[in-house]
C-alpha cells in the first residue's frame, strides 16, 4: 500500500537522526536521545536512533547509554560523507517502511539541510530550531506558566484547536516551541494532521541525561546507488584552528561593540578575564560582522545558545538576538558605559563603566578574592 | 542560462520590535527590509551576471507592496521581477510556501543550465526550510550554506560551510544553492539603476496563473494546505531586575568578586 502521511494511526515510536561526522557522533545527538527518551516515555512508546554512515556500528551502542531502545544502522560507502540526496533517500524510505510518529534532527548545518528535504518528500510538517518539546499537557502548561507572559486562564484552556473547522485535541501531539522574529516572540507549533511530526532542535539546549539501556542494533535492507546522488563531495575539511567550545563552557566572557575604541586591547582584556575564570571568549554579532573576531566566538540567535555558570558581557548593548542566546546563563554580569543598555535587563549584576578601566580591576579583585579563600 | 533568486520582504527585527497584546507581531508599526541573507543571494547572482551576461530574475511571494522590494532589486541590476500574490496563498507554512514558489518557478520555466539561488534563512522565521523544500519539489539537487561559489560550464563548485569546517561540493545545473552572509558583500543600488528599475518587466502570478499547475491544490497551499499549525504564541517574560552596583571603581569590582566568592561561583 502506498505510504500515506495522513494515516496517523499507522505511526508509532520516537526517532532521532543520529548525526555523525567522520565516524564521531555529534554531541547534539546525545542531547536529542535524552529528549527523545522523555517524549517516548510520555507517549509510552520506544525510542529509536537512525544512524547513517560507512561502518558506523561501533558508535551505535553508546546511544543506549542515553536511553535508545533500538538503533537502525545504515552502512554504505555512499553514506560515508553526508550528501543531501543520499541521506534523504535512505531516511525517507526508512520512515515510509517503519513509520515513526516523531522524527527529531539536530539543528546543525547538516540537520537543517536534510530535515526540510525529508519533510517535503514525506508530505509532513517540520518545525525549525526548537528550544522546547512537550507531549504531556500538564508539563506543557507548566512550561508556559514559567516561560511565557500568557495569563493563567488562557494556558488552562489550551487543549483543543480548530483545524480546518474541525475541533482537534492536541493531547498526543508534539508541542514544538521555538523562538521567532529574532527571539521577540515564541511560538508552539503542532503537526496535527500528518506523521511523523518533525523538528530540528537547537544544539546545546536540551540536557544530556544518562538512562542506561542496551540498544538493539538493527540493519534494515536498503537501496542506494551512486546515481541517486546528484552532488559530489570533493573534500571535507575540519577547521585547522581549534574552534571555541562555547556550548560546553562554564564561564564565558563576551565582548561587544564597546571594544571599538581599541579592539586589540579589548579582546586581550576579555581573554584575560576569561583565562582568570577558566573560561572562553565569546562575542556579539557586531564584532564578528566587523571582522574583529572569528564567527566561532559568536553568541546569539544566528550563533549559539549558551548557558554557562557565569556569563560576562563586556561592552555589549544586548540586542534581542544576543540576549536570546545567553539569558539562560546561571549568573550574568554586564559591564557597559550606557546605563540604559538592554543587557542590564537580564543581568544579575551590572556595572556602569568603561570596560577598559573596569576589567583590569575586576581581574585583580577576583584574584584577591580567590587568594583569600 | 538564467539565474532565479528567491527573496522575501521581512519586518526588520534588528531594532525595536512591537508586539500586540495578543502575542502576535505588530507588523504595521515595523519597517520592512529585504531579508539580509537574500541580499547575498542577489549579489551572487549579479556577480555571475557580470561575468557571464546571464539574465537574473527575482522571485518573491507576498502582498502586493512587495513590488517595491522587487523594484529596488531591479535598481541593483536584477533584470526582471516575479511577484506571486493571492489570498489563497496566505497563511502558508514552509511546506505550502515552497509548494507555491516551486510552482511559480516551474511555470516560468527551468532550463538545464539555470541556477536558483536563495538566502539561507529569513530573519522573521529563521527556518532555513523554504530553499531546500523548493529544491525538493522541483527535483533539483541542492547545496546549502554556500560560502563560495565557482562556475565552470554547467558545473558549480561550492564551499559549503559547516560548524567545524567546510565541505567542497560539486553540483551540476540546474540546482538550488542557499547563500550565507560570508559569501559576499552586497552592492548598493545605483542612481542610474533606480531610473531604469521602473522600465524593467514585472510579472505578477496569481492563483489564476498557477491553479492548473500539478503542485497547486487546495490541500497543499495556504493555511488549509499547511501541515503545521500554531498552537499558541507568546512573549517570554523579562528576567527579574538584577543588582546594579554603584560606581565603577575598585571597591565595586571588589564587592562583585566578594559576592561571587561567597556564592562559590569563583
Amino acid at each position: 500500500m502506498a505510504f500515506n502521511s495522513a494515516d496517523i494511526g499507522a505511526f508509532k515510536n520516537v526517532w532521532v537522526f543520529c548525526e555523525q561526522r567522520q565516524g564521531v557522533m555529534m554531541p547534539t545527538t546525545f542531547e536529542l536521545i535524552s529528549e527523545g527518551r522523555k517524549l517516548a516515555n510520555e507517549l509510552g512508546v520506544e525510542l529509536c536512533g537512525i544512524l547513517l554512515g560507512d561502518n558506523v556500528d561501533g558508535i551505535a551502542p553508546e546511544l543506549g547509554k542515553y536511553g535508545a531502545d533500538k538503533v537502525y544502522v545504515y552502512n554504505s560507502p555512499l553514506l560515508k560523507d553526508y550528501t543531501t540526496d543520499g541521506y534523504t533517500k535512505v531516511i525517507v524510505e526508512a520512515v515510509e517502511e517503519i513509520k515513526p510518529e516523531i522524527l527529531l534532527f539536530g539543528a546543525s548545518n547538516i540537520g537543517r539541510d536534510l530535515a526540510p528535504r525529508c519533510a517535503a518528500r514525506l508530505h509532513t510538517g517540520l518545525c525549525a530550531d526548537c528550544t522546547h518539546l512537550d507531549i504531556d499537557m500538564p508539563n506543557y502548561k507548566g512550561f508556559l506558566t514559567e516561560a511565557s507572559t500568557l495569563p493563567a486562564e488562557r494556558i488552562e484552556k489550551l487543549g483543543t484547536v480548530m483545524i480546518n473547522r474541525e475541533p482537534h485535541s492536541v493531547e498526543r501531539d508534539l508541542k514544538m516551541t521555538r523562538p521567532a522574529f529574532g527571539g521577540h516572540l515564541m511560538a508552539s507549533i503542532i503537526c496535527p494532521r500528518f506523521r511523523p511530526a518533525m523538528a530540528t532542535v537547537r544544539p546545546g539546549v536540551m540536557k544530556k541525561r544518562e538512562c542506561p539501556k542496551t540498544a538493539e542494533i538493527i540493519h534494515p535492507a536498503f537501496n542506494l546507488t551512486a546515481e541517486d546522488i546528484g552532488t559530489e563531495v570533493v573534500e571535507t575539511v575540519k577547521a585547522a584552528k581549534k574552534l571555541v567550545d562555547l556550548i560546553g563552557a562554564d564561564f564565558i566572557v563576551s565582548v561587544g561593540r564597546g571594544i571599538s575604541k581599541d579592539v586589540e586591547k579589548g579582546i586581550e582584556l576579555g581573554q584575560a578575564l576569561a583565562d582568570e575564570l577558566g573560561g572562553v571568549l565569546g562575542s556579539s554579532r557586531a564584532c564578528v560582522d566587523a571582522g574583529w573576531i572569528t564567527a566561532d566566538h559568536q553568541v546569539g540567535q544566528t550563533g549559539k545558545t549558551v548557558h554557562p555558570k557565569v556569563y560576562v558581557a563586556l561592552g555589549i548593548s544586548g540586542a534581542i538576538q544576543h540576549k536570546a542566546g545567553m539569558q539562560e546563563s546561571e549568573c550574568i554580569i554586564a559591564v557597559n558605559k550606557n546605563e540604559n543598555a538592554p543587557i542590564f535587563e537580564v543581568a544579575d549584576y551590572g556595572i556602569v563603566g568603561d570596560l577598559f578601566k573596569v576589567v583590569p580591576e575586576l581581574i585583580e579583585s577576583i584574584r584577591a578574592a580567590k587568594a583569600a579563600k | 542560462m538564467k539565474i532565479i533568486v528567491t527573496v522575501k520582504q521581512v519586518p526588520d527585527t534588528s531594532g525595536k520590535v512591537a508586539v500586540n497584546p495578543d502575542g502576535t507581531l505588530d507588523r504595521a508599526s515595523m519597517q520592512t527590509i529585504i531579508n539580509p541573507d537574500d541580499m547575498n543571494a542577489v549579489e551572487a547572482a549579479l556577480q555571475l551576471k557580470d561575468e557571464l551576461g546571464c539574465k537574473v530574475i527575482a522571485f518573491t511571494m507576498g502582498p502586493p507592496p512587495a513590488e517595491g522590494m522587487l523594484r529596488e532589486l531591479m535598481a541593483m541590476g536584477v533584470d526582471e521581477g516575479v511577484l506571486i500574490t493571492a489570498r489563497e496563498f496566505g497563511g502558508s507554512d514552509t511546506f505550502a510556501t515552497s509548494q507555491i514558489i516551486a510552482a511559480g518557478i516551474s511555470h516560468y520555466g527551468i532550463d538545464p543550465d539555470d541556477i536558483i539561488l536563495a538566502g539561507r534563512q529569513a530573519i522573521d522565521g529563521d527556518t532555513a526550510q523554504v530553499g531546500p523544500q523548493i529544491a525538493e519539489k522541483l527535483h533539483l539537487p541542492q547545496v546549502t550554506y554556500a560560502g563560495e561559489i565557482h562556475k565552470d560550464g554547467n558545473e558549480l563548485t561550492v564551499k559549503r560551510i559547516l560548524e567545524d569546517g567546510y565541505m567542497t561540493i560539486k553540483v551540476k545545473t540546474p540546482c538550488m544553492i542557499t547563500c550565507i552572509k560570508e559569501l559576499n558583500q552586497p552592492r548598493y543600488l545605483s542612481v542610474g539603476g533606480a531610473f531604469e528599475a521602473y522600465s524593467k518587466p514585472l510579472v505578477v502570478m496569481t492563483y489564476e496563473t498557477l491553479k492548473d499547475h500539478p503542485l497547486i491544490d487546495k490541500s497543499t497551499i495556504g493555511l488549509a494546505g499547511s501541515p503545521t499549525n500554531i498552537l499558541t504564541s507568546f512573549t517570554p517574560p523579562q528576567k527579574g531586575a538584577g543588582m546594579m552596583l554603584e560606581g565603577a571603581g575598585k571597591e565595586t569590582t571588589d564587592k562583585l568578586a566578594g559576592i561571587l566568592a561567597a556564592k562559590h561561583i569563583i
